[in-house]
């Protein structure tokens, strides 16, 4: 495939001061495209993924040159100018293509690798096994057993290969169920909660239509219910609005009919559709990309969003449920329509509340895996990874991921992760750098042979899991059910994700890097102090041989480390596309500095000083238009 | 004694308090003349001490003979008291509004207040304005401290010692008021060690409708330019606002008589607009409904956040026209008492590291907004629950508080205090025992002898015991220039404040916690390690030199 290799002299746009633009190189690669500046002597690079780009827009011409505005899956805003018409046209073909692949060959991650042999690469795709989780919550028990019957996705093509099953649901009811369910996609087993030995069941709307009804269904509902002690009845909660539900019981779908079924109590939760969810992301992007938006213009477009209202219907539920299981004992079946986007949401945001496990870095992959991944939520559809149907792509992945940081916001010591963990887990899902999120179910993923041709993204978070730590986790708040508030009031705007390439609105001083900094000189330390006090010991003769330091910690780190890995830039900076912090920011009078990001506490005297004209404010250069000249 | 009076029923058995996110707690409730105290019998440790002067509004309510009062406090708490028979709870209804509006300040409770700690250091002498002026002096010699204002008659919101240009004479002086507001004529608020540049504070000249001028006034702040600068004159005020005030006598400098100084105005409302802004906003805070979108139109609608934007951009400003600009600045509102104070004091936190710590926050508040003349008494009479027709009541030091979250959340390492220091001083401004807020002016304080009759609020904080809780455990000294963004998405609800008591803090305490845990660890080992370091030194040192690895 041919396309422009670079084009020199193009300008990338500064939101807030275009005085402050950078003119530079733009280079394009198979995977990437690169944006370098050079200043006397610092050389600034902004990496894009080609597959991050959602959009290239070209801008009518103005006088200072042609303008070309790319938008990424990441959030990130890129405003390029060129001097030549044609230039931009051809970075605007080239671009096009190759942010669209049609083919998912053509994706990244048949491409990538990460210089592992196949032994790592096999290992590194059962690192996370939904199996292993079902033994963790204790399955096989006296009431849920793992069955195969999936095994050749003959029931449901869109299921794992295994499911969780109620032990007194036979044959006959399991693949009954299935056929009065929308997709095959019957009711199975998504978390078991020991204590109260409660479950929490996923399945896909019923083919109720108005009359409908079906024995193996209701059976199956009713071996639920039967597989739970505790109580006598069970949940069923439809996470769509009661509107949508009913409009499609005239298509032979719906929900369940309560007079059908013995001893279930009938919910409707209200959570939006995924076309309702996209224009809510849209909306909220375009406030978030205002150049300097009133307080009041930027509250009342996060209302006309509604973005916030749809993260706190998904709380809703999620809360809902964790409530049954663990303050009613109650056993919950839930649904939408095909049972792959809201319910993941639902059951995953669950499964956080009510289990201490998903909340570690290690959980939330097994919690995405199995939730998500294996249980067929679309991800090549709804991150639009190939150019398909634009209708099919829904940030319903991006939702759970804000859910998960609204409860890091209210429990800030429960997460054994930080915010940087589920950013990178979003720019993950969207970059097809590893081979984890695409396709759209099990089978799919088995038919493309993923595991052979592509490498699984957990082993390489993993590596990096000092850099996700959250260093106020407390293990001893570990074992609590979740209880967060869902008033309004306590959701807030996550500018951590929605604009995260806007540097300037951060905190310029972050309390979790600088207590990162502090756990990691700790470690630091407590080795040194190791290291001296042997030293010590032997030079009190307590200890005979001074041969050789002890092994240190690093030293003995895992074996992964040891691993040959793709250099630094390939493996890191193409997911995370560089984009220098003053490349960004904006700041009157800011036009002299800086080579350096906001007063970073700690920070040596040198960067103190440069750092001390950081751009300021967004707006206040403007303000200085406003001097009234005379009256 | 004068409350008896006030005081119908003293004590009340059985009476219930409700409290959001605690138990229920069942007590005897007394009243005395400026508490009201709820003590638990049960168990001696539970006790509610509230000040009257804390309490904003009261409702009250009866289903039979059971009456309950719904307390509504300054800062911004809401406790239900449930007392059992109608009679008690009417009597002790009407105390409780009697004795939380006492119209006499010599009333208040400072008056009445006797500390529990011994006063090792006299707040009442913590801001001394020759000490001040003496850091001036080490620095410039081209300002000199004037006792124009002695007994107060050139500016009776002005204190009695004011920092001015060295050739402007005090006759001068005295005509320069005459032409501001309120007599508030320039004066300095803040040297910028840096550059030498300054900034000042003043009230509007009166211009009026035929367009006054006063040479004086004009020789006066041109006297802090540079040969050939340009300095900037902040109005807080928009344009048209500006223009109106000449009809009422007042106005703005005209560009023809001031030259040298390019006016910018800015859109900080009057504060008379900020108390419905501060009820309206508190009114949603406490709205329990679960919709999201009525909650956000209500923030809308309520303006606040839009203020905060509008103050910490106006500062900024006069950051940056000081610092990046190199020029001096004049800002000035209407009567310079409240949006000119917010900017002057929010510009310094930006431009001098001092003011982030404790001692210079309490300088500045000192300095700043005490004595040049905020009027914190007619300011702070009210809070979000009043609702008696405004008088002159309006959270401007509030406001102010808030800006000062928004750079300390920016800015979370640069700050020698932590949030519960700004809650604390939120608190002390509309109901204390100290004296230090009592008053509207310098004159007045002098006049109530608050210094000889009453504890300052400053004497108890710097106790080491109590500054403990106020410490930023994040703190590391700076030199730098700290610009806030002001992108809305940078600026948040403060939730200290405005969610303190409709939250449970639990999970944040215990953040909070293991924060502190980690910062002192980690500094108990790079202790040990160091102590470890000179024990081997001093072995190698002492024995056989050892080979090091």
């Amino acid at each position: 495939m041919s396309h422009v290799e670079s084009v020199e002299y193009v300008k990338l746009l500064n939101k807030y001061a275009e005085k402050k633009s950078a003119l530079g190189t733009l280079y394009l690669t198979a995977t990437h495209l690169i944006y370098v500046e050079q200043t006397n002597n610092a050389r600034t690079e902004t990496w894009v993924l080609h597959h991050h780009i959602v959009s290239v827009e070209k801008l009518p011409l103005t006088a200072s040159g042609c303008p070309l505005l790319i938008r990424c899956k990441t959030f990130q805003l890129l405003h390029l100018l060129f001097q030549r018409e044609r230039d931009c046209q051809d970075v605007y073909q080239s671009l096009l293509r190759l942010s669209q692949p049609v083919k998912e060959e053509e994706l990244y991650a048949f491409l990538y690798n990460p210089h592992q042999n196949e032994e790592d690469r096999r290992q590194g795709w059962e690192f996370i096994s939904v199996a292993n989780d079902f033994s963790r919550m204790g399955l096989s028990n006296d009431y849920w057993e793992i069955s195969h019957l999936n095994k050749n996705y003959e029931i449901c093509s869109t299921y794992p290969s295994i499911l969780g099953v109620p032990k007194n649901a036979s044959v006959a009811v399991v693949t009954g169920s299935a056929k009065f369910r929308s997709r095959g996609r019957l009711p199975v087993l998504s978390y078991y909660h020991k204590d109260t030995k409660a479950a929490i069941c996923r399945c896909s709307q019923p083919l109720s239509g108005l009359t409908s009804r079906c024995v193996e269904d209701e059976q199956m509902l009713q071996a639920i219910s039967q597989a739970n002690p505790n109580c006598p009845f069970i949940y069923v909660v439809d996470t769509r609005p009661k509107l949508n539900a009913m409009a499609n019981r005239a298509a032979g779908k719906g929900y369940e009919n309560e007079d059908n079924y013995s001893n279930i109590r009938f919910q409707f939760q209200g959570i939006e559709n995924i076309h309702i969810m996209r224009n809510s992301l849209q909306k909220l992007l375009e406030v978030c990309s205002v150049k300097s938006p009133s307080m009041s213009d930027y509250l009342t477009g996060l209302e006309n969003s509604g973005w916030l209202r749809h993260i706190k219907s998904v709380m809703d539920a999620g809360v809902f449920l964790a409530k049954a299981v663990c303050e009613e004992r109650a056993s919950v079946l839930v649904h939408c329509s095909d049972g792959w986007d809201r319910t993941a949401q639902v059951c995953s945001l669950a499964c956080i509340l009510l289990d201490p496990y998903y909340r570690t870095i290690k959980g939330l992959m097994v919690l995405i895996e199995k939730e998500w991944i294996s249980f067929g939520h679309k991800f090549s559809h709804r991150c639009g990874h190939l150019d398909t149907d634009p209708k099919e792509v829904s940030p319903v992945f991006t939702q759970f991921l804000e859910c998960v940081w609204q409860l890091s916001e209210q429990f800030p010591c429960v997460f054994e992760f930080n915010e940087h963990y589920l950013i990178e887990i979003h720019n993950q899902v969207y970059a097809c750098q590893y081979g984890n999120f695409i396709g759209n179910c099990q089978k799919e993923r088995l038919d493309m042979r993923l595991h052979e041709k592509t490498f699984s993204l957990w082993p390489h978070l993993l590596k990096n899991q000092h850099l996700y730590r959250n260093p106020l986790y407390r293990r001893s708040l570990e074992s609590t059910v979740l209880r967060p508030s869902t008033l309004p009031l306590h959701f807030k705007f996550w500018c951590g994700m929605y604009n995260h390439y806007d540097r300037g609105m951060h905190p310029k001083q972050s309390v979790l890097d600088q207590l990162l900094s502090l756990t990691q000189k700790q470690e630091e330390g407590e080795r040194t102090m190791t290291e001296l006090q042997r030293q010590l010991a032997v030079a009190d003769g307590v200890l005979p041989d001074p041969s050789g330091p002890i092994n240190t910690p690093t030293e003995q780190d895992s074996p992964s480390e040891k691993t040959p890995t793709a250099p630094f830039v390939q493996s890191n900076g193409s997911c995370l596309p560089l984009v220098n912090g003053d490349a960004e920011e904006a700041g009157p009078g800011a036009e002299k500095c800086i080579d350096k990001e906001g007063a970073e506490p700690g920070a040596t005297e040198h960067d103190l000083t440069s750092s001390e004209d950081k751009p300021v404010s967004v707006e206040t250069e403007h303000s200085k238009e406003e001097v009234q000249e005379s009256s | 004694m004068e409350f008896a009076e006030l005081i119908k029923t003293p004590r009340v058995d059985g009476v219930d308090l409700h409290r959001p996110f605690m138990p229920t707690v069942e007590g005897t409730l007394c009243l005395t003349g400026h508490h009201l105290i709820l003590s638990s019998r049960q168990d001696n440790t539970e006790e509610l001490w509230l000040l009257h002067a804390n309490i904003d509004s009261i409702e009250k309510r009866f289903v039979g003979s059971l009456g309950t009062i719904i307390v509504k406090c300054k800062d911004l708490r809401v406790i239900q008291l449930d007392i059992p028979g109608m009679e008690e709870c009417l009597n002790i209804a009407s105390s409780i509004e009697a004795l939380s509006t006492l119209d006499s300040v010599s009333l208040m409770y400072p008056f009445f207040y006797r500390p529990l700690f011994e006063v090792i250091e006299d707040g009442w002498q913590l801001f001394v304005p020759e000490e001040a002026f003496k850091d001036l002096e080490s620095m410039t010699d081209e300002w000199r401290l004037s006792e124009v204002n002695k007994d107060f008659s050139v500016c009776p919101s002005y204190p009695s010692l004011l920092t001015v240009p060295k050739d402007i004479d005090d006759e001068s002086l005295c005509k320069a008021a005459s032409f501001r507001h309120g007599g508030r004529f320039p004066v300095l608020s803040y040297y910028h060690k840096k550059n030498g540049m300054v900034m000042m504070r003043a009230a509007q000249p009166l211009t009026g409708t035929n367009g006054r001028r006063c040479k004086e006034d004009e020789k006066l702040i041109n006297a802090t330019l540079c040969a050939g600068k340009r300095g900037y004159i902040i109005d807080t005020r928009t344009i048209a606002v500006a223009q109106q005030a000449k009809a009422r006598g007042g106005g703005f400098e005209q560009e023809a008589n001031y030259p040298q100084w390019r006016r910018i105005h800015k859109a900080i409302e009057r504060s008379n607009v900020l108390q419905d802004s501060l009820i309206k906003l508190v009114e949603a805070c406490n709205d329990q409904s679960h919709s999201m979108d009525r909650w956000l139109s209500k923030l809308e609608a309520s303006n606040w956040q839009s203020k905060v934007k509008e103050i910490l951009t106006t500062a900024c400003l006069a950051a940056q026209c000081i610092d990046r600009e190199g020029a001096s600045v004049l800002v000035h509102g209407t009567e310079g008492t409240d949006s000119t104070l917010q900017v002057t004091s929010l510009a310094q936190i930006i431009l001098d590291p001092a003011c982030r710590t404790i001692r210079g926050f309490e300088v500045l508040i000192e300095r700043e907004w005490l004595q040049a003349g905020h009027p914190f008494q007619q300011r702070c009479a009210q809070s979000a629950y009043s609702n008696g027709k405004p008088r002159s009541e309006a959270p401007v030091f509030l406001l102010f508080l808030d800006c000062v979250w928004q750079i300390l959340r920016q800015f979370p390492c640069s700050f020698q205090f932590n949030e519960n220091l700004l809650i604390m001083f939120f608190e002390h401004a509309y109901a204390s025992q100290f004296g230090t807020f009592l008053g509207n002016c310098v004159a007045e304080r002098v006049k109530l002898q608050l210094s000889q009759k009453t504890v300052s609020l400053w004497s108890w904080v710097n106790r080491p015991q109590e500054l403990e809780r106020f410490l930023n455990p994040l703190y590391e000294p700076n030199n730098l220039v700290i610009w806030p963004s002001v992108a809305p998405q940078s600026l948040l609800l403060w939730e200290g404040v405005f969610l303190r008591w409709n939250r449970s803090t639990k999970c944040l305490d215990e953040a909070c916690q293991e924060m502190v845990h980690i910062i002192e660890y980690n500094k108990e080992l790079q202790n040990k390690v160091n102590s470890l370091r000179r024990q081997l030194a001093q072995l190698e040192t002492e024995e056989s030199p050892l080979q090091t690895p």
